[in-house]
């Protein structure tokens, strides 16, 4: 390729760009089949690498591309409406073009293939007179992921689509896979091959200048030298943009493993006689480079396998009641320290019957061992060696190979493939898989005089409880410590006993209030330090079988701290009980009652007021000094507009007992103002301290004794009463509802 | 011709309680004197702890606690010496506590033997050879083995 021409380089870089944007162009172009700007785009595209051919006397390719052209002009021209056949011959023209450029990249000639099946195919359609069969030669092309080596030409042409998949992307593709190695240096002047061991050890010297610059800026913090102090100023900043850059270099979205995906499903789809449509949610979920890598041969063959034997046959699907189009969800998102990728279809499911029956056929267990098994074990043998319930081996899946090395690819990076299935409702595979060089933003706590730190996408919320109300507020159901929040109570985990470490008396109970699996408990900490993005190192193989722990991260001082595992710690503390969430969802559901979330505070005569959230715009905090005379109400300039302030407890009747506490009376210079509004009307309503916000179902249980209140409701064993919003403001502001 | 010197093999030498002990010199990284290390609750009493070798994040394991010996009483901070195991994937790096570091020094194998039947429980499997000097005899440790914890 060294001799290859710098034009003709240029040519075949270009090309490949422009072939990667028409696989996309042509399945929008089958969503939106009048589309003419697209068809203008493709005809373009393809003009452009005819013409250039014919210059460079590439005349094969010439050839290709001049069919392929007369096809798209009819089409632009309206002469013929796009259909399935049409985007499939000229899906195939591009694959053979691609093919081409591929040999032409490696040998720096066309190579032996001329595509006359294609050309005559293309010149059927544009005629109108084609048939549907496939021409010979062209059907090489039409398995878009053969097996390596299978045929030349694709191979050629897959590792071009490899090499220039992201063109955008500086990473690029990282590792160097065998196959690629072998065509060569990329053409592609943006990307760069790394091995990813050299961005390892970039990663670490990174952590280590960061340390050396901490050190480095508190020098200059105590020295006398300007100079050191500007120098050490653009010493952090450098060092912030390179780690963030070195970070960013081993860091992709999922998407681009799945970017590959609608086309495979698209072509297998149309070759097995179905009706498929791919979904993605969490394409920007981040994974590491290496994992990427991992995951895309199991990925392309699970939603493979979703095609194939998951959805069915569209006539069978209208009859079982279902849309003739099935429907692939691919779901990727962070859960508990690890990326969870799920592929859903909506298909036929998994029968376990015939699964157990396929395996004792095959002689993969005996009758006994399968009448033992659960039906999560059973759909466990899916991924046994030789297992396949195809029943007719196509070349696409039932060869028997596939699922276990499937299972274990992903096993190999510390992941785990998982089936549900429910027969005529379809599948889902869940594969989880850790993070390892993930960065994630994470809740540094100690415990124990130990640091640690929690991933936040497990955090909820943290409370604080000072240790002389501890023994109120932390209660005891038999044993275990629990704390009403917000009227549910929260098991509470200590994690210094937990862990072994010593008990230090802190001057208040922080609880952090985590979920995992749906189930929420509350970790008592010593104290709260920081948040901040941490870089999860996987822990020494020694240390993997401890599941409280995620990995390990090293903190800005240079000092290691854990990273606590919180479904592991949860498990190991019994808090992650099933039933307990059932029961609660039963309880929930004997009541009945929606709940709501409100808004506490307090009233000046020692009472407990709410206002439904749902009236409450914003919470603000107006100074007194600021508040106008308007006539005869009282308002403050607010975000640029006039706020008329309504005062709560002037508007109410005063109660017979417990008189108002002339304490309450005094003005603190910040007054509490909830903001609530109607259609572009806004009002402030000057309410008491603020407590806190609560759910509760809003059945009112007494009716109101006083004017300008609902009635009352029992909130954490207290009367509270329910502000009316509405009849207070019409005190104030007489026609604030009306339209 | 054999030529000797491609026999004899050289071995990074450390005292841990009244013995000498050997490891094969390829495996040593480097020796670094007590670092900061963070405890890792729950785990089995032979680590120590992590330490932070340059960004890499290393376990720390105490040969005393591995061979069973009394742990360290003098109060003399412990030596680190960091070595590498296995290849590629299999790759294990880790920090082996010892009392204090030695020379290095070549052995012939021809003056080792394989330990005494006599030498009883799990350490046994730890000890490769003894080899004997003039001054008294080096345990050779299988590396290996010693990093590897259950």
């Amino acid at each position: 390729m060294g001799d290859l021409d710098g034009l003709v380089k240029e040519f075949l870089v270009e090309s490949y760009e422009n072939l990667d944007r028409l696989d996309k162009e042509f399945l929008q172009l089958e969503q939106q089949p009048g589309n003419r700007e697209i068809i203008s785009s493709i005809f373009r595209t393809i003009h452009t690498v005819k013409g250039t051919s014919g210059f460079f006397g590439f005349e094969k390719l010439q050839g290709v591309a001049h069919a392929g052209e007369n096809l798209l002009v009819k089409l632009r021209d309206g002469a013929l409406a796009i259909n399935q056949d049409i985007s499939s011959g000229l899906l195939r023209t591009v694959d053979a073009i691609r093919a081409i450029l591929g040999e032409v990249e490696r040998s720096g000639v066309e190579g032996g293939e001329a595509y006359p099946g294609l050309i005559a195919e293309l010149e059927a359609l544009a005629t109108g007179t084609a048939s549907a069969k496939a021409a010979p030669d062209a059907t090489i092309a039409a398995e878009p992921i053969a097996a390596p080596a299978a045929a030349p030409v694709t191979a050629a042409s897959a590792v071009s689509i490899e090499m220039l998949a992201r063109p955008s992307s500086q990473s690029g593709e990282l590792a160097a896979k065998p196959a690629e190695a072998a065509a060569g240096q990329s053409l592609a002047d943006q990307s760069l091959r790394v091995d990813v061991s050299v961005l390892d050890r970039l990663m670490n010297l990174v952590g280590e200048l960061v340390l050396t610059r901490n050190q480095i800026l508190q020098h200059a913090g105590t020295s006398a030298s300007q100079a050191l102090v500007t120098t050490g100023k653009r010493l952090d900043h450098i060092t912030s943009e390179l780690q963030e850059e070195v970070m960013k270099t081993r860091m992709q979205p999922i998407e681009a493993v799945w970017g590959k995906l609608p086309r495979v499903v698209r072509d297998l789809a149309k070759q097995v006689g179905k009706q498929v449509r791919l979904e993605m949610e969490g394409k920007e979920t981040e994974l590491d480079k290496s994992i990427i890598e991992a995951i895309k041969d199991p990925l392309t063959h699970m939603v493979r396998n979703s095609v194939d034997h998951g959805v069915e046959k569209p006539e069978k699907r209208i009859d079982a009641g279902k849309p003739a189009e099935g429907c692939i969800l691919l779901r990727a998102y962070h859960e508990g320290g690890k990326v969870t990728i799920e592929i859903r279809d909506d298909g036929a499911g998994i029968d376990p019957a015939r699964i157990k029956a396929k395996a004792i056929e095959k002689g993969l267990v005996t009758v006994e061992a399968v009448a033992k098994m659960t039906e999560r074990e059973v759909f466990g043998l899916i991924f046994a060696p030789g297992f396949s319930t195809a029943e007719q081996v196509t070349n696409i899946s039932g060869r028997g190979v596939g699922m276990d090395v499937v299972r274990t690819n992903i096993e190999k990076i510390g992941g785990s493939v998982d089936i549900a299935s429910m027969v005529g409702t379809g599948s889902t595979i869940t594969i989880k898989i850790p993070l390892t060089l993930a960065i994630i933003p994470a809740l540094v706590v100690t415990s124990g005089g130990e640091r640690f730190a929690i991933p936040q996408i497990n955090l909820l919320e943290l409370v604080r409880i000072e240790r002389d109300k501890a023994s109120t507020l932390i209660e005891d159901v038999y044993g275990a410590p629990v704390y009403r929040l917000r009227g549910q109570l929260l098991p509470l985990v200590y994690l210094s006993k937990e862990l072994g470490l010593p008990v230090s008396e802190s001057a208040a109970i922080n609880i952090v209030v985590l979920q995992a699996d749906e189930t929420h408990f509350g970790v008592v900490v010593d104290s709260v330090l920081d948040t901040g993005e941490i870089v999860v190192k996987p822990l020494d193989k020694q240390l993997k079988n401890l599941a409280v722990f995620a990995g390990a991260t090293i903190m800005g001082d240079g000092t290691v701290a854990l990273i606590l595992d919180v479904f592991g710690l949860g498990t190991r503390a019994s808090a992650m009980g099933k039933n307990r969430d059932a029961r609660k969802g039963a309880v929930a559901a004997a009541v009945g009652e929606a709940k709501e979330p409100l808004l506490l505070f307090q009233s000046p005569d020692d009472g407990r007021m709410a206002i439904p959230l749902s009236q409450v715009v914003r919470l603000e905090e107006m100074d007194v000094s600021k508040i106008e005379g308007a006539g005869d109400i009282e308002v403050i300039q607010y975000r640029g507009e006039i706020l008329p302030l309504v005062r709560v407890f002037q508007v109410l009747p005063e109660r017979r007992r417990n008189p108002r506490n002339p304490e309450a009376g005094v003005q603190p210079d910040l007054l509490p103002v909830v903001v609530h509004s109607h259609g572009s009307r806004q009002v402030g309503l000057v309410v008491g301290r603020i407590l806190d916000t609560v759910e509760e179902s809003l059945k009112l249980q007494r009716a109101a004794g006083r004017a300008g209140i609902k009635g009352c409701i029992v909130i954490n064993s207290k009367v509270t009463e329910i502000l009316d919003v509405e009849s207070v403001v019409r005190t104030v502001v007489p026609d604030f509802y009306k339209a | 011709m054999i030529d000797l010197a491609t026999q004899t093999r050289q071995y990074c030498t450390f005292k841990l309680a009244q013995y000498l002990c050997g490891i094969d010199v390829l495996v040593v990284h480097e020796i670094l004197r007590q670092q900061p290390m963070t405890r890792v609750p729950l785990a089995p009493a032979v680590v120590k702890g992590l330490i932070n070798l340059r960004g890499q994040i290393i376990t720390a394991l105490d040969m005393r606690i591995r061979l069973a010996f009394p742990p360290r009483e003098d109060g003399k901070p412990p030596i680190n010496i960091v070595v590498t195991v296995g290849d590629g994937a299999e790759a294990s790096t880790a920090a082996l506590l010892v009392d204090e570091i030695g020379d290095v020094v070549d052995i012939d194998p021809a003056t080792c033997e394989p330990p005494p039947d006599t030498i009883r429980g799990a350490v046994r499997d730890l000890i490769h050879s003894v080899c004997k000097m003039d001054k008294g005899v080096i345990l050779i440790l299988d590396t290996a083995k010693a990093v590897r914890i259950e």
